[in-house]
């Protein structure tokens, strides 16, 4: 090893300054030890005693959630929980008995909440959330003679409209674990967004808490606030939803189950959004009592579940929009040209059914499409085959989430023969391919992507990204963040034949045996087409009557529609185990059309 | 491996002064988090566990000769590096501060082994570069640099206490080694001139943020309040304190870092005045033993290392201590030997080796 020696007076003289210095700051420490511990040490144990400096949480209100026009959606209003301080209470069977009365309560509730064993003593425990003013009342009245107890004023969610476009709102509730650990800037025991967009947009709604340094009693009584900091609230969110369009299309749903969007094609802008059944999101507002979460989540119709993008259903014949761009894209049809349908369509020995059982006969493109021919979208679907049919579906927005702003969004799934090897090891069958043709096998879409299909066959091809909310609005309404238009994609699809197809789906409305023909507006040129989802897969080429199966097996309707004139809109409509061809889906898609084109002509 | 003359060099102060640094250490622990519930294995455990992994490599630090320490100081920095790097990157990515490379169960701060290897690369450079007549501002820059880039790094953690250390280790090994009377002056007036200068630049915010730091009253909810409970906590201690187990201040959660940077709070709630003074008196007695022990030996790396582990030890006493008792700016640092945490509880135990290692080998030189 090498080292040098080094010259005397280096480095090694001096440092009896560094010691020097050294003692001097812990001579300091000292000084300040003698002072805090033996001159102030009386004052500041009587402080300690019952943690006389407390910190009084004061929650900030949520930023309001409003409707295109401002309409509050979403409110917040103060509630009052009466808390107790384990630490600040002598007799806790005495105070268990007195607030009973009060409060409505049996004793052995209120002493089993305040004798937790694992909470910290100085922690103060909700006995009951959101009490009425009579109970406040008495309270208020009986204060001096119930040590420990005190009321705490906490704002909570209020939702006007019940349970209106509850899945879009969604709601929140006390942060667990993992979110406390996934969030920075919250507390145990901080209500946090979990679901729709009080979710997304939780860091703009959220307000700032704010707090207060107290001196307390021994009795737990506010004696002097020593610092204050006042809560601020939150933004407020402006979503692109109409109140009145979508308290119309819940109305339309009615009891029955599934969804109804509706969106402006000019922007993506999602006008009503409406999942069914729905909940009410004001069970969640105080947290939600276990026996009602449990109901929600074993409920048979699953009303937690947003159908609109969680829901995956066949498309069905709606479908056939996506084929037939294929067919004349890549030009394995000519719309001159017919094909002959005699009601069955045979792959080798195989026979698929049209859903005309005495067939339409020679058929060219654009009544198929009116019609909804099975047989010539058989032939499609077989000409182009497989991959070339789920790349089409996959330039449509298929199998992937649009991307709109709520969480839990589906992708759906658009099978491809690599994807049948992987998940079942087996090959491709051109039957599956004929199938997927008209919408059914293994075919996934969510109501939202068959909106984005509609909504840029009405645009000209653009698919956007569905928008549910416009902007946010600081206090002092000062716009914060502002949500633009945004293109996600575009329909592979030629001016020409995008025409075409058009005018198929003008024809499904206004033409003689057009499917959807109940959607008709006089004066109004509405478009569209029915699906029919299958529940049961068709056994013996067998179609039965609606009614007379039961209600789980009977099939989806679909209807998906737009009208393009000066008051654009699209809608899509799923009745779930609404029936065959769209039957059930089209005059509730009509209805919200001219509902829309009366709202739209009132704003002048 | 360790041959007997080296073992009769091993000093017995420092050993003694230690262990009884860690054996309060962990009856404070033990007191501070018993009502802690955590998951699984008791918080004094797991400090064992690292005190345990830390003596270790404190003899291991011992018994290879620190001339080898001299010849990787530069490697061993550029790792650490890679590693503070990593784990910053890594935080980005995963979102929220991030300090920590998992080792098994346990977690470990890189920016913690960063002062070690910061020490080391310091001491090799100004024991490479000599100045008889003390240094100049130049011959200043390399050592600033080499300091400068992993604080900014470990700033951005964040973990500003680490960071601000970092340069007091490098400001105290500069003093030692001896900077210029004109050089130290140029210096101290900079500073002076340009700090309200970068004030105008700081936005709203950031103001505040360094003003709670010396005045934690502005933040009543957060800082403020705890340093209120932190001393209300010591002074409720009184003479003679509480009581072991009998504090209640601090295990009531009021203080939030209680057992990490307030662990302090806890012993002087529960051991008063003599205890705070006895604790303290051990502090002084091993710093002392750095500054007049550690740093006799005719090797100038050996000395500048000690000064710098010295160094180490020193500010962190002096930034927690004096933080805890309501004079300093709160920033966040353990308290070597008595606050809980694996990374420091090692690093800490490193240090005293490499003192004990410089100490025994001052006379074969």
């Amino acid at each position: 090893m090498h080292i040098r020696r080094v010259a005397s007076g280096d480095v090694r003289s001096g440092h009896q300054y560094f010691a020097l210095a050294v003692i001097c700051v812990f001579l300091i420490f000292f000084i300040r030890l003698l002072y805090l511990q033996v001159i102030k040490g009386q004052e500041l144990r009587s402080l300690s005693e019952n943690n006389r400096i407390r910190l009084i949480k004061i929650t900030a209100p949520r930023g309001m959630i409003m409707d295109r026009k401002g309409r509050v959606l979403v409110d917040s209003r103060p509630s009052f929980n009466v808390v107790v301080t384990p630490e600040d209470v002598d007799d806790v069977t005495s105070l268990s008995q007195k607030l009973a009365r009060l409060l409505h309560l049996t004793p052995d509730e209120i002493a089993a909440k305040i004798e937790q064993p694992d909470a910290p003593p100085f922690q103060p425990i909700a006995v009951k959330k959101d009490i009425s003013w009579g109970e406040l009342s008495a309270l208020k009245a009986r204060r001096l003679d119930l040590p420990g107890v005190e009321i705490q004023i906490v704002p909570i969610r209020v939702y006007p409209y019940g349970t209106l476009a509850a899945h879009v709102l969604g709601y929140g509730g006390e942060i667990n674990k993992e979110e406390l650990k996934e969030r920075t800037g919250y507390q145990m025991g901080d209500w946090v967004g979990k679901y729709g967009v009080e979710l997304t947009w939780e860091k703009q709604l959220r307000g700032s808490d704010g707090g207060r340094q107290v001196e307390v009693d021994a009795g737990g009584k506010e004696v002097r606030v020593l610092k204050e900091v006042q809560p601020v609230q939150g933004r407020n969110l402006f979503l692109t939803i109409d109140l009145e369009l979508q308290r119309y299309a819940e109305e339309l749903l009615g009891k029955q189950s599934g969804a109804i969007i509706a969106m402006d094609p000019l922007t993506g802008e999602i006008l009503a959004f409406c999942s069914s059944p729905a909940f009410p999101p004001t069970l969640f507002a105080k947290g939600i009592a276990p026996p009602d979460w449990e109901k929600l989540v074993a409920h048979p119709l699953h009303p937690l579940q947003n159908r609109g993008i969680q829901g995956m259903y066949p498309p069905g014949s709606v479908f056939k929009i996506v084929t037939a761009t294929a067919g004349l894209g890549e030009k394995v049809i000519n719309p001159e040209i017919p094909i002959n349908c005699t009601g069955i369509y045979y792959l080798g020995k195989k026979g698929y059914m049209c859903w005309r059982s005495g067939g339409h006969g020679k058929i060219k493109f654009h009544r198929a499409v009116v019609e909804s021919c099975d047989v010539y979208f058989y032939t499609v679907g077989a000409r182009l085959g497989i991959e070339r049919l789920s790349r089409y579906a996959r330039d449509c927005g298929f199998g992937r989430p649009t991307g709109i702003d709520l969480a839990g969004e589906k992708g759906g799934l658009v099978p491809t023969e690599a994807w049948k090897r992987e998940r079942f090891g087996g090959a491709w069958f051109a039957g599956e391919t004929v199938n997927i043709a008209i919408g059914q096998g293994y075919l996934l879409v969510t109501p939202l992507q068959l909106l984005n299909l509609i909504s840029a066959v009405a645009n000209g091809g653009i698919l956007h990204k569905p928008l549910i909310a416009q902007r946010v609005e600081d206090l002092d309404n000062k716009v914060v963040e502002n949500y633009h238009i945004q293109e996600i994609g575009r329909l592979p699809v030629s001016p020409e034949n995008l025409a075409l197809l058009r005018m198929g789906l003008v024809g499904v409305t206004q033409e003689e045996g057009g499917t959807g023909r109940g959607a008709h507006i006089e004066g109004i040129e509405v478009a569209g087409k029915t699906g029919t989802a299958q529940v049961v897969r068709i056994k013996d080429g067998l179609r039965q009557r609606a009614e007379n199966m039961r209600y789980e097996f009977r099939d989806h309707a679909w209807f998906v529609a737009y009208v393009a004139a000066d008051t654009p809109l699209a809608v899509v409509v799923l009745v779930e185990h609404g029936g065959h061809g769209g039957a059930a889906a089209v005059p509730l898609a009509r209805e919200l059309i001219k509902k829309y084109l009366v709202l739209r002509r009132g704003e002048g | 491996m360790i041959d007997r003359r080296l073992w009769e060099q091993l000093d017995g102060r420092l050993v003694v002064l230690t262990v009884a640094l860690i054996v309060i250490g962990i009856v404070n622990l033990f007191s501070a988090t018993i009502n802690m519930g955590g998951d699984g294995m008791p918080f004094y455990a797991r400090q064992l566990i690292w005190l345990s992994i830390g003596g270790v490599l404190c003899l291991m630090v011992f018994a290879v000769d620190y001339g080898y320490y001299k010849e990787f100081a530069y490697l061993f920095y550029l790792l650490v590096l890679v590693a503070v790097l990593f784990v910053l990157v890594y935080g980005l990515v995963a979102g929220g501060g991030q300090r920590w490379i998992r080792v098994g169960f346990f977690f470990f701060q890189p920016s913690e082994l960063m002062k070690i290897a910061l020490i080391l690369v310091l001491a090799r450079y100004f024991a490479d570069h000599e100045q008889s007549d003390g240094y100049r501002l130049r011959d200043l820059i390399i050592p600033t640099l080499i300091t400068v880039v992993p604080a900014l790094l470990i700033m951005r953690q964040p973990d500003l206490g680490t960071a601000m250390v970092m340069v007091f280790i490098l400001c105290s090994i500069i003093l030692f080694v001896r900077i210029r009377l004109m050089s130290l002056l140029i210096v101290c007036l900079t500073i002076l001139l340009t700090t309200p200068v970068l004030w105008l630049f700081l936005k709203g915010y950031q103001r505040t943020r360094i003003l709670t730091l010396f005045k934690p009253s502005l933040d009543p909810l957060g800082a403020g309040y705890h340093i209120i409970q932190s001393k209300i906590a010591i002074g409720s201690g009184g003479f003679l304190g509480k009581g072991y187990l009998q504090g209640t201040q601090c295990k009531l959660h009021f203080l939030p870092e209680h057992h990490t940077d307030f662990i302090f709070a806890v012993l002087g709630e529960e051991w008063g005045f003599v205890g705070c003074c006895v604790v303290l008196a051990l502090y002084l007695a091993l710093i002392l033993w750095g500054l007049t022990r550690g740093v006799r030996t005719q090797d100038r790396f050996g000395a500048i290392v000690a000064c710098g582990v010295t160094a180490m030890l020193f500010w962190h006493v002096v930034i927690n201590v004096g933080m805890v008792l309501g004079i300093m700016p709160v920033v966040g640092l353990p308290l070597p030997f008595l606050s809980y945490g694996g990374s420091a509880a090692v690093v800490s135990l490193i240090g005293i080796g490499l003192l004990l290692n410089i100490w025994a080998r001052r006379s074969i030189f």
